[in-house]
């Protein structure tokens, strides 16, 4: 089945990470056709999940759909590179209702735009945010939650490699083994 | 005359006192055992009395309008005239209420006046659970009140009379002579109905405590909601009163009431921890298939001790 | 003058469209008074003590320690606390842990509804000063800036235990009369509402919520 896709979608990267699960790349526009390809032939009938590596050092997204076939409990990772900077994403949810939801979540937590998908420029965690998308790796969380949230003295790690260095061996390093 | 009324006036206040007392106190007596049958300590005997004394304290109320004054009203003054004609202790002047000929039709008919001026209450609050509340109880009680209704017209054949007095009367002079066994269909179709009459837990869907909705009384708080559970403590006493007037034998003290009505009570309470809740309309079909099947049998069983 | 005169008094309601402010009245709260003799008010708060009717309303991870509040192992009934869904009817407000801004909406909204004395109980380590949480970008750090706190339980997660010894606490509070967060609530009314707002970026609900 490998080899087909690779003729016929162009897929690379196939790497086997463990027995049953599997991932490879496939071009942004091939996306849709070879999705519904798995889905409707190959028997990947289930989206374990859809979700967004942000690759900030690349400027890329690389979004994976996770596809599950009941038959021979094998799973499919399909990661797809897209630009960072304003590219739209191919929409998936006439192949399954509950990417709805997932597209959502990613437009709010990353502002990718997925055209076509309903309900899309809904709020659906973060009402009324007003900042740039809050898991882009750019969005400095603490800066913005002291400015936001306030931050109250008195917090003080304590972080066990640093506590024991300091109070148990402080006579020591801490560097040797 | 007026030195009479007023007596009588007085003699109802008492009753109305214990009967609430012995409601209140019974209320928490049976949370108790459930809990016990649970495992745990469970509420202190005091608890629907401190319950009703902090809402009646809360320090804050917010209306909707008159009806959602009038709700709680309506809703006491059902259960007081409820308990107004119905008499508790069988050949005691002092507990003897306004006792009449007529009373049996009265009470049925007070009983759904309560429940109706909290149906228009629950309405005025405008919030959607109470909506949701009064549709399965009014649709639920209309469906209980079936079987109870025709085992009512069962007794009322077999005695020949509109008077619990009678009733009771014609009840004395030993248990075999209660109704329970001499017209024991009537019994057991009017026992069904008690079990939906109650609200525990196989026909608990209108109340669902602790629920999400928590029934028509979502929007009542405070001193609304205080004097909301005083009735539903003096109304649970007083159904079990009526109850045990019609169908055991009435009680002839204080402490033979207390053991009757205990043990009716009891009857629910069984059925209720063991078994799992209904859907309004299992409830509903329920109550319109074997207990009125029942229902109608104990009027021709009537007649056919009348005849025979 | 009369326009000055009815921005004390009332409030603005600018969250609410035109066709919604007639239906929300914009009253400012008022303190409550204790009652004038000292035995009274001592005996309402020895049956506000005893009678404390959790609002059911899971806010946070800690919510799953309520549940086991109820059980045969830790039996919150011994000390009269029940659970209430409607906050039209309970008195105490559990805060179960984080509270993202989401969730400090509707946190907002239902402790307005409360009918006072109503008394909040901050679970965890969370609403003290965020907790695990204190760089999330929706995650509120300091719970008591938006409402009043009357008892911390902090921990990460309090087990019900804690819990229960919590609730005792709270009751000798209240049976003490020192327990006046709705009051402090009032009061500092402007505050609270400014740091709510400041935080809550699509205000659409009334500025009080009778």
């Amino acid at each position: 089945m490998l080899e087909r896709l690779q003729r016929e979608f162009g897929v690379t990267d196939i790497n086997e990470l463990k027995p049953g699960l599997t991932s490879l790349k496939v071009a942004r526009d091939k996306t849709e056709t070879l999705i519904r390809e798995l889905r409707d032939r190959e028997g990947y009938t289930h989206l374990n999940f859809m979700t967004v590596i942000d690759y900030i050092e690349d400027g890329i997204f690389t979004i994976v759909y996770m596809l599950h076939n009941y038959d021979n409990k094998d799973t499919l990772s399909i990661h797809v590179d897209i630009g960072r900077d304003g590219e739209d994403m191919v929409s998936i949810h006439h192949l399954w209702a509950q990417a709805w939801t997932y597209q959502r979540e990613l437009r709010e937590a990353y502002g990718i735009r997925f055209p076509g998908s309903p309900r899309l420029d809904e709020d659906f965690v973060l009402e009324g945010w007003d900042q740039i998308p809050p898991m882009r790796r750019e969005f400095d969380t603490k800066k913005f939650s002291e400015e936001r949230f306030g931050h109250r003295e008195g917090r003080s790690s304590e972080e066990p490699r640093e506590h024991m260095k300091v109070n148990l061996y402080p006579n020591r390093g801490g560097d040797e083994q | 005359m007026i030195a009479e009324w007023i007596g009588k006036i007085g003699n109802f206040t008492l009753t109305l006192l214990i009967v609430t007392a012995y409601g209140l106190f019974m209320t928490a007596f049976i949370e108790r055992i459930i809990a016990k049958v649970q495992g745990r300590i469970g509420i202190p005997y005091w608890q629907p009395v401190i319950n009703i004394l902090k809402n009646f304290f809360k320090r804050t109320a917010v209306s909707h309008g008159y009806m959602f004054y009038l709700g709680p009203v309506f809703r006491i003054a059902g259960g007081i005239g409820t308990l107004a004609f119905i008499p508790v202790i069988y050949g005691s002047e002092t507990f003897s209420n306004f006792s009449m000929a007529g009373d049996l039709f009265l009470v049925i008919y007070f009983m759904f006046f309560g429940q109706l001026g909290m149906a228009l209450g629950a309405g005025e609050s405008g919030h959607p659970y109470s909506a949701i509340g009064i549709a399965r109880g009014l649709s639920q009680m209309t469906a209980y009140e079936v079987p109870f209704a025709l085992a009512v017209i069962s007794i009322v054949i077999q005695y020949d009379t509109l008077s619990i007095t009678e009733i009771v009367a014609a009840q004395q002079g030993g248990w075999e002579n209660w109704t329970v066994f001499t017209n024991w269909v009537a019994t057991l179709a009017a026992m069904l109905a008690f079990l939906g009459m109650t609200g525990y837990s196989p026909f608990d869907i209108f109340l669902a405590p602790q629920e999400i909705p928590i029934g028509p009384p979502t929007e009542f708080h405070s001193a609304y909601l205080s004097f909301m559970s005083l009735n539903r403590a003096l109304f649970g006493a007083t159904k079990l009163v009526l109850f045990m007037n019609l169908f055991f034998g009435g009680a002839t003290g204080l402490l033979e009431l207390m053991i009757k009505t205990w043990l009716i009570y009891m009857v629910a309470i069984v059925i209720g921890v063991s078994f799992p809740r209904f859907r309004v309309d299992q409830a509903i079909r329920f109550f319109f298939k074997i207990p009125t099947l029942i229902g109608i049998m104990s009027i021709v069983y009537a007649q056919m001790m009348l005849t025979s | 003058m009369i326009k000055s005169l009815s921005t004390e008094d009332t409030l603005e309601n600018a969250g609410l469209t035109e066709e919604e402010q007639q239906l929300f009245c914009n009253a400012r709260p008022k303190q409550y008074e204790p009652y004038p003799i000292k035995a009274v008010e001592d005996f309402a708060n020895w049956a506000r003590a005893n009678s404390l009717w959790i609002l059911a309303f899971g806010t946070g991870c800690g919510a799953i320690e309520l549940r086991p509040l109820m059980t045969a192992r830790f039996d919150a009934n011994r000390f009269g606390v029940a659970g209430r869904p409607t906050p039209r009817q309970s008195s105490v407000f559990v805060i179960g842990g984080y509270a993202s801004v989401k969730t400090l909406k509707r946190i907002i909204r239902s402790y307005e509804q409360m009918q006072g004395p109503k008394f909040v109980i901050a679970l965890g380590i969370c609403p003290v000063n965020g907790g695990m949480y204190f760089d999330s970008y929706n995650t509120i750090n300091q719970f008591d800036m938006y409402l009043p706190v009357d008892l911390y339980i902090t921990g990460c997660m309090p087990r019900p235990e804690v819990l229960v010894a919590g609730i005792v606490e709270l009751q000798k509070k209240i049976k003490q009369g020192r327990c006046d967060g709705a009051n402090r609530y009032i009061e500092n009314f402007d505050w609270y509402k400014a740091n709510q707002k400041k935080v809550i970026k699509n205000w659409d609900m009334p500025d009080y919520n009778w």
